[in-house]
C-alpha cells in the first residue's frame, strides 16, 4: 500500500496530483452548470481558445524548472501580432516571409535573454523584466504608438480555422492540433539529455556542473524555446482574434501563475511538463467557470487569487508531508 | 562595517545635495493647496450631469459645422484679457495623461499637426509636452515640473483621472498661467476653459438607446466594458445601464476585456454556447472587429452592435452589412487645447466651458466617413477632424 | 564582509554619480539645467512614492522573499485614508492610523501564506494583490473619499527644493538602515536570506522574521498609499494599474540588494530609487518619446545589474559558499 502510494506520488511528482484533480474538479462544475459544455463543438472551441496559453505555458516550463523566469512573453507575444500586422499589411504573399522574420525575432529574443541571464550573470527576474520594457517601448516606438497595417487571411488561418467535416467532432481547430503537437515535442523533449540535464541544472547547478553538464548552455536554450513558444502563441492569438493594441498584456503573470498551479517549483529542479500545460488548461476552465457561473466580472481576480493561494499551499502541504521534507523549505526552494 | 557604509551614503547624499545647493538660484515658496476638493465622489452617478449630457445632444452648437472643433454648445464666453500676450512664439506646455491607448494616439498626432501650422504662423514658439503613461502621481510631478521650470505661457492638461489630479491642476491654476484642460475634467473650474466633448453619458445612452431602438422587445444583450473603477468609462455604462433598466431588452452580463481582441472573442464566444446574443454594447471599439468574428465562427447571425468610431469597426460594419452605430467620442478634440491657448494668449474670449459636439456616426454616414478615410490605418479614428491641416494624409497615414 | 559590503555600496553610489554627470552634461547639451530648483524638485518628489515601496520591499527580499500585492496595498491604503478621513482634519490620525493597520494586517496575511502554508512568495503576493483587486474592483467605480486640505500638504510641500514626502522618505530610509543594522530581527534578515536551514538550526525563528519583513513591507506600501491620497485629494483604486511593484523591484536591485536574498541594504536602495528618478527627470526634460523611455529605462536596468554581477562574480572566486546559489548562472529567484 505505502509502496504504491509512494510510487504513485514518483509518477504525478510533488504538487502536480492537486492541479488534475482540480482540473476534474472544475469540469465537474461546468458540466453542473451547463452540460452542453462537454459536446464537441464547445469543448473544441475551448481547446483552441486555451491553446496559446498551454504552449505558452510549455516554454515556461523549460525556463523555470532551470531555475530561471521569463517575464518577457507576454510582451513578445503582443510584439509578434504587431510585427506581423506592420509587415504582412494585408499581402497573402507576404504571409510565409513574416512567419519566417517572427521565428527568427522570437529566438533571437530567447536568445538574448538567455546570453544576459547566463553570460552576464543578471538575474532571469531583470533580464526579462527589462525585455519586457525594451520590447513594449520598441514596437510602439515603431509603429507610432498603436499598431498599423493587417494580418492576412493565410496568417489567421492556424489560429481561426480548422478541419472541418470531421466525423462526431465537426471542426478540429488547427490551434489545437498545433497544441497537440507542441505538447507532444515539449514532453519528448523532457526526456531526452537535455530535458534531463535542464532539471538536474534548475535542482543544483553546482552539482549538474560538476558532472560535467553545461548549465549555461541548456539556460540559454531554455529561453530560445520559451521565445519559440512566445511565437507560437503570437501566431495563434493574432490568427483567432486579430491585432489589437492590447494583445498579451498581463500574459507573463497569467502563465506564471499555470504554470506554478501545475506544481512546478519556481526556482527549478521540480516539476513535469505535462502538469504545467496542464496548469495553463486549468487556469483556462477556471476562467470558463466564472463565465458559466455568471459570476460578477469584478470579483473573478479575488475568487481567482484565493484558488491559486489555496491549490499551491495545498500542493505544499503534500509535498513537506512526503519523506523527501528535507527540500520543503519555506520558501519551497531547493537550493 | 555598517556604519561605514551608513557615512558613506549619507557623504554621498550630502555631497549630492551640495553640488546641486551652489546651483540653486531662487528658493520658491512652498505651495499649498487652497483648499480641499469639494466633490462629493460618495455617488459617481449624477442624475444631473446625466440629464444635461442628454439634452445637449439636441442642442445646435454655435459655430462653423466645418470646423467642429470650434464649436460649442451654449457657450458662456468669458474674457481673457489677463492673459493677453504680446509678440507671439509664446511657449506652450502640454501634460498628457498618456499615448497608451490608439484613440490617444491619433489625437495626439492631430495636436502635434495643429501645433505645427500654429508654430509656422508665429502664435506658438515652443512646444514643451510630458507624457505621464497614465499614472496620476506622475502627471502630478509632471505638472508641478512645467509650474516650477517657470517657463511655460500657458498649460494645456489632459488628466488621466478626473478626481486625483484636482490639487495639482488648482496649483497650476494658482501660479497665474493660463490652464486649459480637456478630455477628461477635474473637480476644480479654476482653469481657464475644460475643452470636452458632450460627454461619456451621452456615449453610453446613444449606444443604449440604438439597441432598444433597433432591437425587439425581449432580445439579449451583451456589454464589453474595458476595464472597472475608470470614472469616465464607468459614465457610459451608467447611461446604458439607465437606458437599458427602462427598456424591455435582457441584460446577459456586463463583463471586462482590458480591450483585449482575444479576450473579447473569448467571451462572447462562450456567450454564444449557451444561447442566443442579439444585441452587443461596447463601452468603447477596441477590439470589436474581434466581437464580430465571434458570431462568425460560430456560424450565428450578426448582432446589432454599437462600437466606436474606430476604422477597422466601421470597415467591419461596412463589409458586413450589419446593423450597426459608432457612437464618437470626439476625436477632434485634440485641436482644440492649443487653439484655445493661443486666443488665450490673444487675449479673445473663450468658453468657460467648451463643450464641443459630440455625434454618433450613423448608417447613412458610414460610406462618406470611410471615403474620407480611406488611406488611414485600422486603428485611425474617423472623427479626427485633422483633413484641412497640411500634414494630412502623411503623418496619420506613417505613424 | 565590510570592504565588500563597500564596495557593493560605493558602487551604486559611484552609478548614481555617473547617472547625474550623465544626465546633467545631455541635459546642458540640450539648452537646460538639470540642478535648476525645478528640476531639482521634481526629481526628489519622484524619489517618494518608489522610495516608500522599495525601502519595504528591500526587507522581504532581503529574506528571500517578495511582495507583488504592494501596488494593490497602497491604493487600498489611499481609499481606507481618504475615506476614513472624509475631509475632517481632526480624522488625520485616524485615517493614518487605518490606513497603516490595513495595509499591515494585508501584509502579514502575504507573509503568513509564505511562512506558514510554504507557498513561493511570487504565487502568494500575487494572488494576495488579485484577492485586493477584485475587491476595489467591486467596491469602488472610481476615486473615493476627500483628504483634507492639511494632510494634502504631505504631498505638497516642500522645505527649499525638498518636499517633505521626500524627507519623511530619507527618514524611513535612516530607520530601516538603522533596523537592519542595529536590531536583531534586522540581523536574521539577512540570516533567513542567506541560507533558512542554517538560520533555522542557528535557533533563528524564520517564520517569525518573514513575518516581520511582510508586516513592515505591507505598511511601507500603506505608507506610499498615504502619499497618493495625498497627492491625489482622494484615494483612487486605479492607482494600482501602474505596475509599481515592478518599479519598486527594479530599484531595490537597482541598489544592489540581490533577489536571492542574503545581501544588499537599504542604502542602496535609495540609490537605485534616486537612479531611476533622475533618469525620469532627464527623460522628462529632454522630452524623450515615451515609448523611448521604457527601451532606455529597460535597457539602463540590466545594464547596471549586468555590472553589479561582474563585481561580484570577482568575489565569488574568494567566496565559494555563494557561488552556487548566489551567482550560480543566473539562478532565478524562487
Amino acid at each position: 500500500m505505502r509502496h504504491l502510494r509512494t510510487a504513485s506520488a514518483a509518477l504525478i511528482g510533488g504538487g502536480t496530483g492537486t492541479v488534475f484533480a482540480l482540473l476534474a474538479a472544475i469540469f465537474i462544475a461546468v458540466a453542473f452548470i451547463n452540460p452542453g459544455f462537454f459536446e464537441w463543438p464547445s469543448l473544441m472551441a475551448f481547446l483552441k481558445q486555451a491553446a496559446p496559453l498551454v504552449i505558452l505555458a510549455a516554454g515556461q516550463y523549460f525556463v523555470i524548472v532551470s531555475g530561471n523566469f521569463d517575464l518577457s512573453v507576454g510582451a513578445l507575444v503582443g510584439a509578434q501580432v504587431v510585427i506581423a500586422a506592420k509587415l504582412i499589411d494585408g499581402e497573402e504573399s507576404r504571409t510565409l516571409p513574416v512567419l519566417g522574420v517572427m521565428l527568427l525575432f522570437g529566438l533571437g529574443v530567447g536568445l538574448v535573454n538567455g546570453l544576459i541571464t547566463t553570460a552576464l550573470k543578471v538575474q532571469s527576474f531583470i533580464t526579462t523584466l527589462g525585455m519586457m520594457l525594451v520590447l513594449y517601448g520598441a514596437i510602439r516606438l515603431w509603429t507610432g504608438g498603436a499598431p498599423t497595417g493587417s494580418l492576412s487571411e493565410a496568417f489567421r488561418g492556424p489560429g481561426r480555422r480548422g478541419i472541418e467535416g470531421v466525423p462526431l467532432i465537426g471542426e478540429i481547430p488547427w490551434a489545437v492540433l498545433i497544441m497537440l503537437g507542441a505538447g507532444a515535442a515539449a514532453i519528448w523533449l523532457m526526456r531526452t539529455r537535455f530535458g534531463r540535464i535542464l532539471v538536474a541544472t534548475g535542482d543544483n547547478d553546482l552539482a549538474a556542473e560538476l558532472s560535467g553538464a553545461r548549465t549555461g548552455t541548456v539556460r540559454t536554450v531554455a529561453f530560445v524555446f520559451s521565445g519559440l513558444s512566445a511565437t507560437v502563441a503570437g501566431l495563434l492569438i493574432g490568427g483567432y482574434a486579430g491585432v489589437s493594441a492590447q494583445v498579451g498584456e498581463g500574459m507573463e503573470f497569467t502563465v506564471i501563475t499555470a504554470v506554478v498551479l501545475g506544481g512546478v517549483v519556481l526556482g527549478g529542479g521540480r516539476g513535469s511538463v505535462v502538469a504545467a500545460m496542464a496548469g495553463a488548461l486549468t487556469l483556462e476552465a477556471l476562467f470558463t467557470l466564472f463565465n458559466q457561473m455568471f459570476l460578477p466580472a469584478s470579483i473573478r481576480p479575488s475568487v481567482q487569487g484565493a484558488i491559486i493561494i489555496a491549490a499551491v499551499a495545498y500542493a505544499a502541504w503534500r509535498r513537506t508531508r512526503r519523506p523527501v521534507a528535507a527540500t520543503a523549505t519555506v520558501n519551497a526552494d531547493p537550493s | 562595517m555598517q556604519t561605514t557604509r551608513l557615512a558613506l551614503a549619507s557623504a554621498a547624499a550630502a555631497g549630492l545635495l551640495l553640488t546641486v545647493g551652489c546651483t540653486t538660484d531662487e528658493i520658491q515658496e512652498p505651495e499649498t493647496t487652497d483648499e480641499a476638493t469639494d466633490a462629493a465622489e460618495g455617488d459617481w452617478f449624477v442624475q444631473a450631469d446625466y440629464e444635461e449630457q442628454l439634452a445637449q445632444r439636441d442642442i445646435e452648437p454655435e459655430g462653423d459645422p466645418a470646423t467642429p472643433w470650434l464649436q460649442a454648445i451654449e457657450p458662456e464666453w468669458i474674457d481673457t484679457a489677463e492673459f493677453a500676450r504680446e509678440g507671439g512664439d509664446a511657449t506652450v506646455c502640454f501634460s498628457n495623461a498618456s499615448v497608451s491607448n490608439p484613440w490617444r494616439v491619433t489625437g495626439w498626432i492631430t495636436m502635434q499637426q495643429q501645433v505645427k501650422v500654429l508654430q509656422d504662423a508665429g502664435e506658438i514658439g515652443e512646444f514643451r509636452h510630458s507624457d505621464a503613461a497614465d499614472d496620476d502621481e506622475q502627471q502630478i510631478s509632471d505638472i508641478q515640473a512645467f509650474i516650477d521650470s517657470g517657463e511655460c505661457d500657458a498649460l494645456i492638461i489632459s488628466p488621466s483621472t478626473t478626481a486625483t489630479l484636482t490639487p495639482a491642476v488648482e496649483a497650476a491654476c494658482a501660479s497665474g498661467i493660463p490652464v486649459v484642460v480637456f478630455d477628461r475634467g477635474v473637480n476644480t473650474d479654476c482653469a481657464v476653459t475644460f475643452i470636452h466633448p458632450i460627454g461619456g453619458y451621452a456615449f453610453g445612452a446613444d449606444a443604449a438607446e440604438f439597441l432598444v431602438d433597433n432591437l425587439e422587445p425581449g432580445s439579449k444583450v451583451l456589454a464589453l466594458r474595458i476595464l472597472p473603477g475608470v470614472d469616465v468609462l464607468e459614465h457610459r455604462w451608467a447611461a446604458a445601464q439607465e437606458i437599458f433598466g427602462d427598456s424591455e431588452l435582457e441584460i446577459l452580463g456586463d463583463e471586462f476585456t482590458g480591450g483585449d481582441a482575444a479576450e473579447i472573442k473569448n467571451i462572447v464566444t462562450q456567450y454564444l454556447q449557451r444561447g442566443d446574443v442579439d444585441g452587443i454594447w461596447m463601452d468603447a471599439g477596441d477590439g470589436a472587429v474581434a466581437a464580430i468574428e465571434a458570431f462568425e465562427d460560430a456560424g450565428k447571425p450578426y448582432p446589432v452592435m454599437t462600437g466606436e468610431d474606430e476604422l477597422s469597426f466601421m470597415r467591419k460594419w461596412k463589409e458586413t452589412g450589419m446593423t450597426a452605430l459608432a457612437p464618437v467620442y470626439s476625436n477632434f478634440q485634440w485641436r482644440t487645447p492649443v487653439l484655445a491657448a493661443t486666443m488665450i494668449l490673444n487675449g479673445e474670449q473663450v468658453p468657460a466651458e467648451w463643450v464641443l459636439p459630440q455625434e454618433p456616426i450613423t448608417e447613412a454616414e458610414l460610406d462618406d466617413y470611410l471615403e474620407r478615410n480611406a488611406d488611414m490605418p485600422s486603428l485611425h479614428y474617423a472623427k479626427f477632424g485633422g483633413e484641412d491641416l497640411p500634414g494630412f494624409p502623411d503623418a496619420w497615414r506613417d505613424r | 564582509m565590510s570592504p565588500r559590503r563597500l564596495d557593493t555600496t560605493a558602487l551604486i553610489y559611484l552609478a548614481l554619480a555617473g547617472v547625474v554627470a550623465v544626465g546633467g552634461a545631455a541635459v546642458a547639451m540640450d539648452g537646460g539645467n538639470l540642478f535648476s530648483t525645478a528640476n531639482l524638485v521634481d526629481m526628489f518628489t519622484r524619489t517618494s512614492l518608489t522610495g516608500f515601496l522599495a525601502i519595504g520591499m528591500t526587507l522581504v527580499i532581503l529574506c528571500r522573499s517578495l511582495d507583488l500585492s504592494v501596488g494593490y496595498t497602497a491604493a487600498l491604503s489611499s481609499l481606507v485614508a481618504a475615506t476614513t478621513m472624509d475631509g475632517d482634519p481632526g480624522r488625520i490620525v485616524l485615517g493614518v492610523a487605518a490606513a497603516l493597520l490595513v495595509s499591515g494586517l494585508i501584509g502579514a496575511a502575504g507573509g503568513a501564506v509564505v511562512a506558514f502554508l510554504g507557498v513561493n512568495p511570487f504565487i502568494a503576493t500575487l494572488g494576495v494583490g488579485l484577492i485586493i483587486k477584485g475587491y476595489l474592483d467591486t467596491r469602488y467605480k472610481g476615486p473615493a473619499g476627500d483628504v483634507p486640505a492639511l494632510f494634502q500638504q504631505f504631498g505638497y510641500t516642500r522645505v527649499a527644493f525638498l518636499p517633505i514626502s521626500t524627507i519623511v522618505m530619507l527618514a524611513l530610509a535612516a530607520a530601516g538602515i538603522w533596523f537592519l543594522r542595529s536590531t536583531r530581527t534586522g540581523h536574521h534578515m539577512y540570516a533567513v536570506g542567506g541560507d533558512i536551514d542554517i538560520a533555522r538550526m542557528s535557533g533563528v525563528r524564520t517564520k517569525r522574521v518573514l513575518m516581520a519583513a511582510h508586516v513592515l513591507c505591507g505598511m511601507a506600501a500603506g505608507t506610499a498609499g498615504l502619499l497618493l491620497a495625498a497627492r491625489f485629494g482622494t484615494g483612487s483604486a486605479e492607482s494600482y494599474t501602474n505596475l509599481y511593484e515592478l518599479d519598486a523591484i527594479a530599484a531595490v536591485v537597482l541598489g544592489g540588494t540581490l533577489l536571492l536574498g542574503g545581501r544588499g541594504g537599504i542604502a542602496g536602495t535609495v540609490a537605485g530609487v534616486l537612479i531611476l528618478a533622475v533618469l525620469d527627470t532627464v527623460f522628462n526634460v529632454m522630452q524623450i518619446n515615451p515609448f523611448a523611455k521604457d527601451v532606455l529605462r529597460g535597457a539602463i536596468i540590466i545594464a547596471a545589474v549586468a555590472i553589479y554581477a561582474r563585481r561580484q562574480l570577482g568575489r565569488t572566486a574568494r567566496r565559494p559558499r555563494f557561488d552556487a546559489a548566489t551567482t550560480g548562472a543566473g539562478t532565478g529567484r524562487p
